[in-house]
């Protein structure tokens, strides 16, 4: 490897900071290191990642003793909190990702269409980036719980106090969890779509603006198509974490909205229950890889339609 | 004023317009502000704010007094101070194991043309679609049989699983910023691969590496499912804090939520310079 190092002419090798040069292809593509250098990565994730996941299909049908059995999907189908689980997870999904995406295009708009601030704005609005889901549930609870900022803050109007986080109003919960998961996560779609937005040429909007395109139909027809790729990066991404919401829903609202993750840890945690636990796992995994070969086949489409425009 | 504006040329117009007309867009960012910040200062004020008047009717948005009563109560809380030391064991853990594990894997991605790179790429960004309950709970019973189970090492495990394949890719990227030809350099001069490696490449690349291995170290503070999992005993500060969630009193889950926030405020300060960028390499 060496005495190859050294053959490659410096000119070449300008090109392979890049990580595409021929000669470095040729001189290379012999040796066994990368494969060496891989191995850790590839042995780790075959015991912890692929390793795991046959074994949770084994679990998810076979009895406690091994057998192979469909006792544990049987179980997971008829438990009273499956149906309202699905509803639940697929509902929330539906509702959270558009509107993490269409609040995340607004921030990303704003902050690309150079506002005195707008470093500062970035700042505020990354700030829940690194928050846990646990932790925003409880920051949200503490805003509508019973004795909350909001029932105080009404209390001023001579309102309240209204309970928002009970069984009895599933719809003031459902719509809460909804809240709390747009403020936390909708700052890392942001992030997707502003590193999107910034390799748009801006001359192209500004020709848009130049015959007379409105600022909607510069949106609609220049930025938003450009955008795909951004786009579909960020609702694969967040759709597949919708899927497996947990905390923030079990601190907000415990198990009066069950969820399917919820339900997975529950019936691993206080039912002690594996095969069940790993049924539901299972059924989120199956969401997730249906949803994410939808979202490849649309965005290879749609790939072709941004090429032939 | 018509001959003005004929004599500007297209892109000051368009300048001009814009500047117009531009008190909506701030509103906007107002409100949007608002709805970011505020849940935050809310927190740290009822975290701040003594035991009794947490529990009290109507709360006060200015803190009428600033008390560590509720915070000095959740840390002395039973199990929770060891959860704090679990959670930052886990943390270390993991970001060593990410690190030493994936750092070579994302050189080989960089450096090297290989058959089997892209499947290899593509296998590690379809590793995201799958959902991390599918991991830990037959991990849990992995873990029961090797004698791992309710040990911080067996987080650790999983958390590295999580963070591995962002490692690589982000390391990856990375290393390509590092020019080859300084390498080749230390090759000439008589610099092994190794060598060559540890004495030009990886000081270079290390900021990266440590701005890398922050994002490692939040992801895992913050991982909450498969730490309650795989642990009775030894839980992690997300799983102390779920696990007495719906029978703790209010002021043990405001502190809880204040404490499990600090971190990420901190990291955010640190990274606010190499946000975009990072953030920008570890989602894609």
């Amino acid at each position: 490897m060496q005495t190859t190092g050294v053959a490659i002419p410096s000119s070449i090798s300008q090109d392979a900071a890049a990580g595409q040069a021929p000669a470095v292809r040729r001189a290379r593509r012999r040796t066994i290191a990368p494969y060496l250098l891989l191995a850790p990565t590839v042995i780790f994730m075959a015991v912890f990642f692929l390793w795991p996941m046959l074994q949770a299909v084994a679990l998810a049908f076979q009895t406690t003793t091994g057998q192979f059995s469909l006792q544990p999907v049987q179980t997971m189908l008829s438990d009273v909190n499956f149906w309202p689980s699905v509803r639940n997870t697929l509902l929330l999904t539906l509702v959270i990702v558009p509107s993490q995406v269409v609040l995340a295009l607004i921030m990303a708009l704003l902050l690309t269409a150079g506002l005195r601030g707008s470093g500062a704005l970035l700042y505020a609005w990354a700030v829940p980036l690194a928050i846990s889901d646990l932790a925003a549930g409880i920051v949200w609870f503490a805003i509508f719980t019973q004795n909350g900022y909001v029932n105080s803050v009404l209390n001023a109007f001579g309102v309240g106090p209204i309970i928002f986080l009970s069984y009895e109003s599933p719809v003031a919960l459902f719509f809460i969890v909804v809240i709390a998961e747009a403020w936390r996560a909708t700052a890392i779609v942001m992030v997707i779509l502003i590193a999107g937005l910034q390799v748009i040429p801006r001359d192209y909007s500004e020709a848009g603006e130049v015959f007379g395109a409105t600022a909607w139909q510069r949106l609609r027809y220049i930025t938003l198509p450009l955008l795909r790729p951004s786009l579909q990066v960020a609702l694969i991404l967040r759709t597949i974490l919708a899927f497996q919401m947990f905390a923030v829903v079990i601190a907000l609202a415990g198990r009066n909205l069950p969820v399917l993750a919820g339900e997975a840890y529950t019936w691993y945690g206080d039912n002690h229950n594996v095969g069940v636990a790993a049924a539901y796992s299972l059924l989120i995994m199956i969401f997730s890889l249906v949803n994410t070969g939808i979202y490849l086949r649309v965005l290879r489409v749609q790939d072709e339609q941004a090429r032939m425009v | 004023m018509a001959a003005s504006t004929a004599t500007l040329s297209n892109s000051q117009v368009i300048a001009r317009r814009r500047r117009s007309n531009r008190w909506p867009l701030y509103v906007v960012a107002v409100v949007l502000t608002a709805f970011f910040v505020v849940p935050i200062y809310l927190i740290a004020v009822a975290a701040m704010s003594p035991p009794a008047e947490i529990s009290a009717f109507p709360k006060t948005l200015i803190p009428r007094s600033i008390s560590f009563d509720t915070l000095v109560y959740f840390l002395t809380f039973r199990g929770v101070l060891p959860s704090i030391i679990n959670s930052i064991v886990v943390a270390l853990l993991t970001l060593a194991l990410s690190t030493l594990i994936g750092t070579p894997g994302g050189y080989a991605l960089a450096r090297y043309v290989f058959r089997g790179r892209d499947p290899f790429r593509v296998l590690i960004l379809v590793s995201r679609a799958f959902p991390i309950s599918i991991l830990a709970v037959p991990l849990a019973v992995t873990f029961i049989n090797w004698n791992l189970y309710d040990t911080v090492v067996a987080v650790a495990l999983v958390h590295t699983t999580l963070a591995l394949p962002t490692t690589v890719l982000i390391t990856s990227s990375i290393f390509l910023a590092v020019p080859i030809d300084l390498e080749e350099a230390a090759w000439t001069l008589g610099c092994t691969p190794a060598g060559a490696f540890m004495r030009v490449v990886l000081p270079l690349a290390l900021p990266g590496i440590a701005a890398a291995s922050i994002f490692t170290f939040v992801l895992s503070w913050n991982e909450v499912f498969a730490a309650s999992i795989l642990t009775v005993q030894s839980h992690t500060l997300p799983a102390q804090v779920l696990a007495s969630l719906n029978e703790s009193p209010l002021p043990y889950r405001f502190a809880g939520g204040f404490v499990l926030i600090l971190p990420s405020l901190i990291f955010i300060l640190i990274i606010r310079r190499y946000l975009l960028n990072m953030w920008g390499r570890v989602v894609k």
